[in-house]
């Protein structure tokens, strides 16, 4: 009789085991998903108050907005970042309309500037073609070949 | 907080995630305790005590994940935590269930030799090409210039076992065989990961080709007819798989694989209905001109018309399943002995008679996190060949196993395919591993922070800079 009790034990036991190895696996996931969320709902207020009038101050992100590469986000420090074809550009494009060290976002102060590094088809910042560095407000659009992106806070 | 942001990557969490390796070793620990615990409760209740050498088996198996989590620890250090994780719990489960079958085949005097302890070596040969991989592949865009090479090796390593005599490469009517001195390798592994790896290279290149559209057909964007080049070839390659290794997984496999990359890289659906059009005209078109392929199909239909020929094994399964109901006979409590070859095809049926449906549910969940780690990574990386390695790899897993179940469950006609990590076979477990790690190779690189280039050419890339400040 002890003996089918602990059979019993074992069999739904090891069930809830497993089951409960998923629940810790979804947590994870769940951090994942969401805990970048709450950090940025933590980062609003702060913007709310000086509604985007400090011309760059608080872009934190490159979000690439069309083309192949869509949704991929560079989270931007004080570090250059280079945009082109090459291997070690940070944002690696695959686009035939694209040089291979075709443009570059630099931090001067909390603001950022596009360069074009002398690209055979050109950068665009909204309709203007980029020839010196020029300043990038958040939410213009910077078009290399088919690829769009802007700046977020 | 108020203050102006200095560092931006300490003020934003979420978009630089960071290395959680402590996450992944305490996952690992449970994995490890699932499959001690598994294995203990199937030595009680099939023998009544437990069996001298466990304590061996737990610690290689523990020495195992912890080489492993050093590995990652150190040379991939912002891996996905979750990736190894569903890895060490399948295999731990799949090494349960090859010992609980074991025990089975020893108590009725079938079998005299142990699988489990082979399946612990094969294991271990896995872990030592996951580390391979994990140390010197340091960058998987390094994979796309041996792209065409690694294509060749794949389209060599699927049609070997075809071109061969049948004595070597025959097993139960399918011809994905290499049988040589007491080894069996499973070629159609290997190949998958090595044509995965081609596919994304070749599609990276001629993605904007075969994006372009002819013309709109009730809502749909259809391609070119020259453009229907490459699917065409790798269809015409999966019929003659389908045809001369008799093997509908391997050749399902590559066909999906294909069509799936080429929907991902071009974003056109119409790939997906032309993918399928396509593989059921060829499908129909192999079941009325050869005579196995009727017969495969005939069993799938209907197998209790079968039951005593070729439908035997899946009315086994069948029963099994039943069997089992929801919550299972209980590890060790049930005949999963009663389907031939239930350790390698079959072993998704033992667990599903043994852990019943909450059991099997937990395992396909199981799959599910790695597959949805492995699309979160394609996600997040940032290079398109990336992209498309990573989507590719983790679609492979979540195919092959609808592929595996669905045979199992009566869904599809049967395969030769193997539940990827769980079910007995070196050749199987081994390719799996590799591909995990160029998963975690490429999860090493989504999620690492963007680094600064290599400044070589500084003074003269800050001259433009010069000019606005003055």
């Amino acid at each position: 009789m002890t003996a089918e009790i602990v059979l019993q034990v074992f069999r739904f036991g090891f069930l809830l085991l497993l089951w409960l190895f998923i629940f810790a696996a979804f947590r994870v996931v769940r951090a994942d998903l969401f805990g970048g969320r709450t950090g940025r709902v933590a980062s609003v207020p702060p913007r709310a108050a000086a509604p985007g009038r400090k011309r760059g101050r608080g872009v934190r992100t490159l979000v690439v907005t069309a083309g192949p590469l869509t949704g991929t986000k560079i989270t931007l420090g004080e570090q250059p970042i280079l945009i082109g074809r090459a291997d070690d550009s940070t944002l690696v494009l695959t686009d035939d309309f694209a040089s291979s060290r075709h443009a570059r976002l630099t931090n001067r102060g909390g603001q950022w500037y596009v360069e074009d590094l002398g690209s055979t088809n050109g950068t665009y910042l909204d309709q203007q073609r980029v020839q010196g560095p020029l300043l990038v407000a958040p939410g213009q659009p910077i078009r290399i070949g088919q690829t769009a992106m802007e700046l977020r806070s | 907080m108020g203050g102006p942001t200095t560092d931006p990557r300490a003020a934003a969490p979420g978009t630089v995630p960071p290395k959680r390796r402590n996450t992944e070793l305490a996952l690992l620990g449970f994995a490890v305790l699932i499959t001690l615990a598994a294995q203990c409760i199937v030595d009680v209740t099939v023998t009544g005590s437990l069996r001298a050498d466990l304590f061996t088996f737990g610690g290689w198996f523990t020495a195992l994940w912890v080489v492993v989590h050093l590995v990652v620890r150190r040379f991939a250090p912002y891996a996905d935590p979750l990736l190894l994780p569903a890895v060490a719990v399948l295999t731990g489960l799949g090494l349960t269930m090859i010992h609980r079958l074991d025990l089975a085949g020893l108590q009725d005097g079938e079998a005299t030799r142990e699988d489990a302890p082979v399946q612990l070596l094969w294991a271990t040969v896995g872990v030592a090409l996951f580390v391979a991989v994990v140390v010197v592949l340091r960058d998987h865009r390094q994979l796309s210039r041996f792209a065409y090479t690694l294509g060749l090796v794949g389209l060599v390593l699927l049609a070997l076992p075809a071109v061969l005599p049948a004595s070597i490469s025959e097993v139960y009517g399918a011809k994905i065989w290499i049988r040589v001195a007491g080894f069996s390798i499973q070629p159609g592994e290997f190949a998958k990961i090595c044509l995965i790896v081609f596919f994304a290279a070749y599609l990276v290149d001629k993605r904007d080709v075969l994006a372009l559209a002819s013309r709109r057909v009730m809502g749909l964007e259809l391609p070119r007819g020259r453009d229907l080049g490459p699917v065409l070839a790798v269809w015409v390659v999966s019929i003659l798989v389908l045809v001369f290794e008799r093997d509908l997984g391997s050749s399902l496999l590559l066909f999906g694989i294909f069509v799936v990359m080429l929907y991902v890289a071009t974003e056109r659906a119409s790939w997906l209905l032309i993918g399928v059009g396509l593989f059921a005209g060829g499908a129909f078109l192999a079941y009325q001109v050869f005579g196995h392929v009727q017969v495969r199909v005939d069993t799938w239909l209907d197998p209790f018309a079968y039951r005593n020929e070729g439908g035997y094994q899946l009315v086994q399964s069948l029963f099994g399943l039943g069997t089992g109901g929801l919550f299972g006979a209980g590890l060790g409590g049930g005949r999963p002995d009663q389907v031939p070859v239930a350790k390698s095809d079959f072993i998704a049926s033992a667990i599903g008679e043994e852990l019943g449906l909450f059991g099997l549910v937990a395992v396909i969940v199981l799959y599910l996190v790695l597959v949805e780690r492995g699309l979160r990574t394609s996600l997040i990386v940032r290079d398109a060949f990336g992209k498309l390695l990573a989507g590719g790899l983790a679609f492979a897993v979540a195919w092959q196993l609808f592929v595996v179940l669905g045979g199992v469950t009566g869904l599809l006609p049967l395969t030769g395919l193997t539940t990827p990590f769980v079910a007995y076979g070196g050749s199987s477990l081994v390719a799996n591993f590799g591909l995990v790690a160029v998963l975690v190779r490429i999860s090493d690189a989504a999620r690492r922070p963007a680094t600064p280039p290599a400044p070589p050419k500084a003074a003269f890339g800050e001259a433009p800079t010069e000019v606005v400040s003055r």
